[in-house]
C-alpha cells in the first residue's frame, strides 16, 4: 500500500464483507432449513436461526430419502462420488498417456491426432447431447457408471495441460535418462509422472469439481433412481407437480451437495487455484 | 523456432498411448458431432420410422420460429448481463482484496468456495430464497408490498436467472482478476503514487490497462459459461418459462430434443450452437497464440 | 577405459551438413577437449559420440566396436550435462543409483558404489538431499557422481562449468582435473572456454564450422596454430592480425611502412602469394631499445589490469591497428613511438585467402 487512508480501508473492508455476506446468505439459509421440520419452513417467515431437526432430516435423506425418489441420498452420494472420481482419474490417465506420445513421440499422423484431439476443446457435451446420448443408448450405456463417466473423459483440456508441462521439462533429463538405460517406459514411470506430481494434483481437484457438479448428462441418461447423482435426486425431489416440496430433505440434501466439493476447494486452495489458472478453464 | 525435442524411437509404443483418448473423441465427440450435422437437414417423422433430407428447412423453419428468436435474444442479453456483472463485481472485490493484503487471504477463502458449488445447486439455492410460498426474501418483498413471482413475471424469472447465474460465477473471475492483480509489479504502483496519481486515478491509468489481458480471456470464458453452463440455473428455477422469458439456447436444445422430440429442430440449434462456441474457441486461440504454437 | 576412434564423422539435420567429417583417435585414458565458438558443431559431435543423435555417415569405434547404431545406454559411456539434468524428485543417493538400478544391479553393490563416489567427490552428507537443495558446485559433482558409479569406458562432458561463476568454476576445473588423474578414465569435454581447454587438455579439437581446424596438444595449438581460425580463437586478447608482403626467399616479411620482421627457420617455404596474413599474439612483442627496434607503435590507449597492461595503437605509418600484453604496470604516453622488436618463432604467416598456415 502506498499511502494509509483510513476511511479508504474501512470502506474496502465493509464492500468485501458484503459481498462475502451475500456470498454466504443462501448457504445460511439453506442450513437452516434443513435443521427443521417442513411446517417451521412454510410458516412464513421461517426462522433464521437452526432448530432441531438437523440429525433427524439429514439422517432420514442419507438412508431413506424423500417420498418423491424412491433411493437415499446416501446412495446418490455414492454414485456422484463414483462420478467425480471416475471422471478426475480416468482423464488425467488417458490424458497423460496421450501428451506424453504426443510430445516425446515422432510418428505418423502425429499432427492429425493432435487436431483431433484439440477439436474437441471446442465441443462441450452441452452442443452434441442429443446424438452423444444416441451413441450412449446404442452402446447399452444408459443407466451404469460407465455410461456416466466415459462420455465425459476426453477432454482435450488436460491433454494440453500435461503437454505444455511436458514440454516444459528440459530435454537433458531425457537425455540422461537416456544414457543411464531408461526406455520410454520407464522413464514415464520413474522421471515424467514424478514430477508432474503437482499438475495432477491441481488438475485433481479442478476435475472432482467438474465431475461432482455435472448435472446435463447424468440428467439425461439416468432414469433408472440407483443412478441418481446428488444433483439429479434434488432435481426429482423438486419436481413433485402439485404436491409440496419437501423442503427440509431438498435443504438437508443440498448442504451435502455442496460439503464435498466445497471441503477439496478449501482444502487443496492452492492447487485448485494452480488448476484454474493452468487450465484456463 | 522451437528447439528439437528429444524423442524416443517406437513405431507401436506412440499409438497405443494414443488410443484410448483417440477412441473416445472419435465415439463420443467427432462421430455425434456428425451426427448433429446429418440429424440437422433430415426430417423424421415423430416415430423415428422415416426420414428425409430437407436442405435447410430445419435452419429456416427454427429462425422463422417466433420462439427460437426470442431464444436468441433473451441468450444474447442473457449473457451479457451475466459476463458484465459477474466480472465487474469480481473486479472489485479482488481490488478491494489486493488492497488488504494480510486479510485478504482470510477473504480470498471467503470468496472463492461458490466456484464448488453446482450451476444448479445454486438455482436451487436462489429458488428457495425468492419461492413465491416459503422463500425469505419474496416474503420480505410482499412485506413491502412488491408482488414477487417468478412463476408469473418474465422480468423477475430473468432477474432470478441472471442472479444465481453471476453469483456462481464471482469466486472464478475474483481468483483470476487477484491473480492478474498480484502480478503488477508494486513499483509500477508506487512510481504513480509518487507521480501524485490518487488511488481512483491509479487504478484507471495504470491497474485496468494492465489487467486488460485478463479480462479479455474471461469476457471469452464468461460468456461461454453464460451460454452453457448456466443450463443447471434455468433448469433448477424456471424451466425456461414463464412464457420462455429465460429460454436460453442451450436449454432449448434440450428442451425441443427430448421433451418434444423435435430431433432435426434439436440439432439444427445443436449446429448453431456448435457454431458459436467454433467461433469463442477461435477468439480465445488467437488470445492465446503464443501458447499454442506447435 | 578404453580408447575411441571417430572416422570421417559427419551429420546432417535435413539438408543442412552440419559436420562435415571429423576424425580422431582417442587413446586410452586420454582427456580430449573440443573446443570451438558456439553453433561450430561441438556440442553435436559429443551427442554423436554419446548416441543421442544418430550419424549421418562415418564410424564411431568405442574399444575397437563399432557403436554407430547402438543406444546410450549400450555404448558404456556416461555423460555430465551442461544444466546437469538431474532428476529433481529424486535424492542424490537416488540420481546416482538409478542407472545402476536399470541395470539389475544388487542393492549391495549399488550401494558400495555410490558410496565410493560420493567419498570421492565429498558428496557422503548430502545424499538424502534432494538437487534443489544443493549449491551449484553439489550439482555439478552430484552429476560427475552419477558418471563414475557407473564406472564407464567413456566419460563425456557437454559444457559442464558453464551454469557456474568465475570463482567456482575454476575449483570445479582443477576438481575435474583431479578426477581424470585418479580415475583415469578417457574423457571428452566439450566447451567454449579457452581456459578450460588449455587447463584440461591432453588434446584439444578446435572446431569451427562443422570442421576440425586443428587436433593437438594445448601448447601444439597455442604455438603451431594451424589456420587463421585456430590463431585467432586461442589467446586473450586474440593474436594480432595484418597484411604484409613476403620478403627475403621467404624468410621475411615486410609490412607496408618499410619494416620487417624476420621468420624463423625455413620460413615459408612454397608459396605463390606476395600479400599473406602476419599473425603475432599481444604478449609477444617486446620493448626494446631503437637500436634494436624492428617496428614501432603509435600508443593510443592503455589499459592497466594490474598483473599486467594492455596498450592499444597503430603500426608507424599504418592503419592496422595492435594489441600489446606487457607484464606488470606500464605507463605510456598517448602518441608515443614505442620501439618494439619480435622474436621469430613467434611471427606466423597465413594464407590471405584461406587463412591456412604458411611457415
Amino acid at each position: 500500500m502506498v499511502r494509509n487512508q483510513p476511511w479508504l480501508t474501512f470502506i474496502t473492508h465493509l464492500i468485501i464483507l458484503l459481498g462475502i455476506l451475500v456470498l454466504i446468505f443462501p448457504i445460511y439459509v439453506t442450513f437452516v432449513a434443513s435443521t427443521h421440520t417442513l411446517e417451521t419452513i412454510l410458516s412464513v417467515p421461517m426462522p433464521m436461526l437452526p432448530g432441531n431437526e438437523l440429525i433427524n432430516n439429514y439422517l432420514t435423506v442419507l438412508t431413506a430419502g424423500s417420498n418423491s425418489v424412491g433411493v437415499s441420498v446416501g446412495r446418490m452420494m455414492i454414485n456422484s462420488l463414483i462420478m467425480a472420481l471416475g471422471i478426475a482419474f480416468g482423464k488425467i490417465v488417458i490424458s497423460l498417456i496421450a501428451a506424453y506420445a504426443l510430445v516425446y513421440f515422432r510418428f505418423r499422423f502425429r499432427l492429425f491426432f493432435f487436431w483431433l484431439i484439440f477439436i474437441t476443446l471446442m465441443l462441450p457435451v452441452e452442443v452434441r447431447i442429443l446424438p452423444t446420448y444416441e451413441v450412449v443408448a446404442k452402446m447399452g450405456l444408459l443407466n451404469s457408471y460407465t455410461g456416466l463417466i466415459l462420455p465425459l473423459i476426453a477432454s482435450a483440456t488436460a491433454t494440453f495441460l500435461f503437454r505444455q508441462f511436458f514440454m516444459s521439462i528440459p530435454n537433458e533429463l531425457c537425455e540422461a535418462a537416456r544414457v543411464d538405460g531408461a526406455g520410454p517406459i520407464r522413464f514415464f514411470i520413474d522421471i515424467v509422472l514424478p514430477m508432474s506430481r503437482t499438475s495432477i494434483a491441481a488438475l485433481f481437484v479442478i476435475l472432482f469439481i467438474y465431475g461432482w457438479n455435472q448435472y446435463l448428462w447424468p440428467l439425461l441418461i439416468t432414469t433408472d433412481e440407483q443412478f441418481y447423482t446428488m444433483l439429479i435426486g434434488i432435481k426429482r425431489m423438486l419436481d413433485v407437480g402439485e404436491g409440496q416440496v419437501e423442503w427440509q430433505l431438498v435443504m438437508a440434501s443440498t448442504m451435502l451437495a455442496i460439503i464435498p466439493p466445497v471441503i477439496v476447494v478449501v482444502q487443496m486452495q492452492k492447487q485448485f487455484i494452480q488448476g484454474l489458472t493452468e487450465t484456463e478453464k | 523456432m522451437e528447439k528439437q525435442r528429444v524423442v524416443f524411437n517406437n513405431k507401436v509404443l506412440p499409438y497405443m498411448l494414443l488410443a484410448p483418448q483417440v477412441a473416445i473423441t472419435l465415439v463420443f465427440f467427432i462421430w455425434p458431432a456428425s451426427q448433429s450435422l446429418f440429424l440437422s437437414v433430415l426430417q423424421q417423422d415423430p416415430f423415428g420410422l422415416s426420414s428425409t433430407f430437407v436442405w435447410f428447412d430445419n435452419f429456416s423453419t427454427i429462425f422463422t420460429d417466433e420462439i427460437y428468436r426470442k431464444s436468441l435474444g433473451t441468450t444474447a442479453i442473457f449473457s451479457l448481463l451475466v459476463t458484465l456483472a459477474s466480472m465487474s463485481v469480481a473486479l472489485l472485490l479482488a481490488v478491494l482484496a489486493n488492497r488488504v493484503l494480510f486479510t485478504g487471504r482470510v477473504y480470498k477463502t471467503l470468496i472463492i468456495w461458490p466456484y464448488a458449488v453446482a450451476t444448479m445447486v445454486a438455482g436451487v439455492l436462489w429458488y428457495f430464497l425468492f419461492n413465491p410460498t416459503a422463500g425469505i426474501i419474496s416474503h420480505l418483498l410482499k412485506s413491502m408490498n412488491y408482488d414477487w413471482n417468478h412463476g408469473l413475471y418474465e422480468g423477475q424469472a430473468f432477474f432470478l436467472v441472471v442472479f444465481a447465474s453471476v453469483w456462481r460465477q464471482v469466486s472464478y473471475n475474483f481468483i483470476f482478476f487477484l491473480a492478474g492483480l498480484q502480478s503488477i509489479p508494486p513499483s509500477l504502483i508506487e512510481a504513480s503514487a509518487i507521480d501524485g496519481a490518487s488511488p481512483f486515478r491509479r487504478f484507471w491509468t495504470i491497474v485496468f490497462p494492465l489487467l486488460s489481458p485478463t479480462s479479455f480471456f474471461l469476457i471469452v470464458v464468461n460468456v461461454v459459461y453464460a451460454f452453457f453452463d448456466t443450463f443447471g440455473v434455468v433448469d433448477a428455477i424456471t424451466g425456461g418459462g414463464p412464457n420462455h422469458a429465460t429460454d436460453i439456447m442451450v436449454f432449448k436444445v434440450y428442451h425441443d430434443g427430448f421433451k418434444g422430440l423435435d430431433y432435426g429442430g434439436s440439432a439444427a440449434q445443436s449446429v448453431i450452437l456448435m457454431g458459436v462456441v467454433i467461433l469463442l474457441t477461435i477468439i480465445q486461440f488467437r488470445y492465446i497464440e503464443r501458447k499454442v504454437h506447435y | 577405459m578404453a580408447n575411441a576412434t571417430i572416422e570421417n564423422v559427419k551429420k546432417s539435420f535435413g539438408d543442412v551438413e552440419v559436420l562435415h567429417g571429423i576424425s580422431c583417435d582417442i587413446r586410452d585414458g586420454e582427456f580430449i577437449v573440443i573446443l570451438g565458438p558456439s553453433g561450430c558443431g561441438k556440442s553435436t559431435l559429443l551427442r554423436l559420440i554419446a548416441g543421442l543423435e544418430k550419424i549421418t555417415s562415418g564410424t564411431i569405434k568405442i574399444e575397437e566396436r563399432v557403436v554407430n547404431d547402438l543406444e546410450p545406454a549400450d555404448r558404456d559411456i556416461a555423460m555430465v550435462f551442461q544444466n546437469y539434468a538431474l532428476y529433481p524428485h529424486m535424492t542424490v543417493f537416488n540420481n546416482m543409483a538409478y542407472g545402476l538400478k536399470i541395470r539389475k544391479m544388487t542393492k549391495e553393490e549399488i550401494r558400495n558404489r555410490v558410496h565410493k563416489a560420493a567419498e570421492i567427490l565429498e558428496l557422503s552428507e548430502l545424499l538424502n538431499r534432494k538437487p534443489r537443495q544443493l549449491s551449484g558446485g553439489q550439482r555439478q559433482r552430484v552429476a560427475m557422481g552419477r558418471c563414475i558409479v557407473r564406472e564407464p569406458k567413456l566419460f563425456l562432458f557437454d559444457e559442464p562449468l558453464s551454469n557456474l561463476d568465475a570463482k567456482l568454476r575454476v575449483q570445479m576445473r582443477l576438481e575435474i582435473r583431479r578426477l581424470h588423474q585418479s580415475l583415469n578414465i578417457t574423457s571428452i569435454y566439450v566447451t567454449h572456454d579457452q581456459v578450460e581447454a588449455m587447463t584440461l587438455a591432453d588434446r584439444l579439437i578446435v572446431m569451427d564450422k562443422g570442421f576440425a581446424g586443428q587436433i593437438g596438444t594445448p601448447l601444439e595449438v597455442y604455438e603451431k596454430p594451424a589456420n587463421k581460425f585456430v590463431a585467432g580463437f586461442i589467446g586473450s586478447p586474440a593474436m594480432n592480425f595484418f597484411d604484409a608482403e613476403m620478403a627475403g626467399d621467404g624468410k621475411s616479411i615486410r609490412l607496408s611502412s618499410g619494416e620487417g620482421l624476420q621468420l624463423s627457420g625455413e620460413g615459408v617455404t612454397e608459396t605463390a602469394e606476395k600479400t599473406v596474413t602476419v599473425g603475432i599474439r599481444p604478449e609477444h612483442f617486446v620493448i626494446c631499445d631503437e637500436n634494436k627496434a624492428q617496428i614501432h607503435l603509435r600508443t593510443d590507449l592503455v589499459e592497466k589490469l594490474g598483473a599486467d597492461t594492455l596498450v592499444h595503437g597503430y603500426f608507424k605509418d599504418n592503419g592496422d591497428a595492435l594489441t600489446l600484453r606487457l607484464n606488470g604496470i606500464q605507463h605510456f604516453d598517448r602518441n608515443n613511438l614505442l620501439p618494439m622488436w619480435v622474436a621469430p618463432e613467434n611471427v606466423h604467416v597465413f594464407n590471405q585467402q584461406s587463412g591456412d598456415r604458411l611457415n
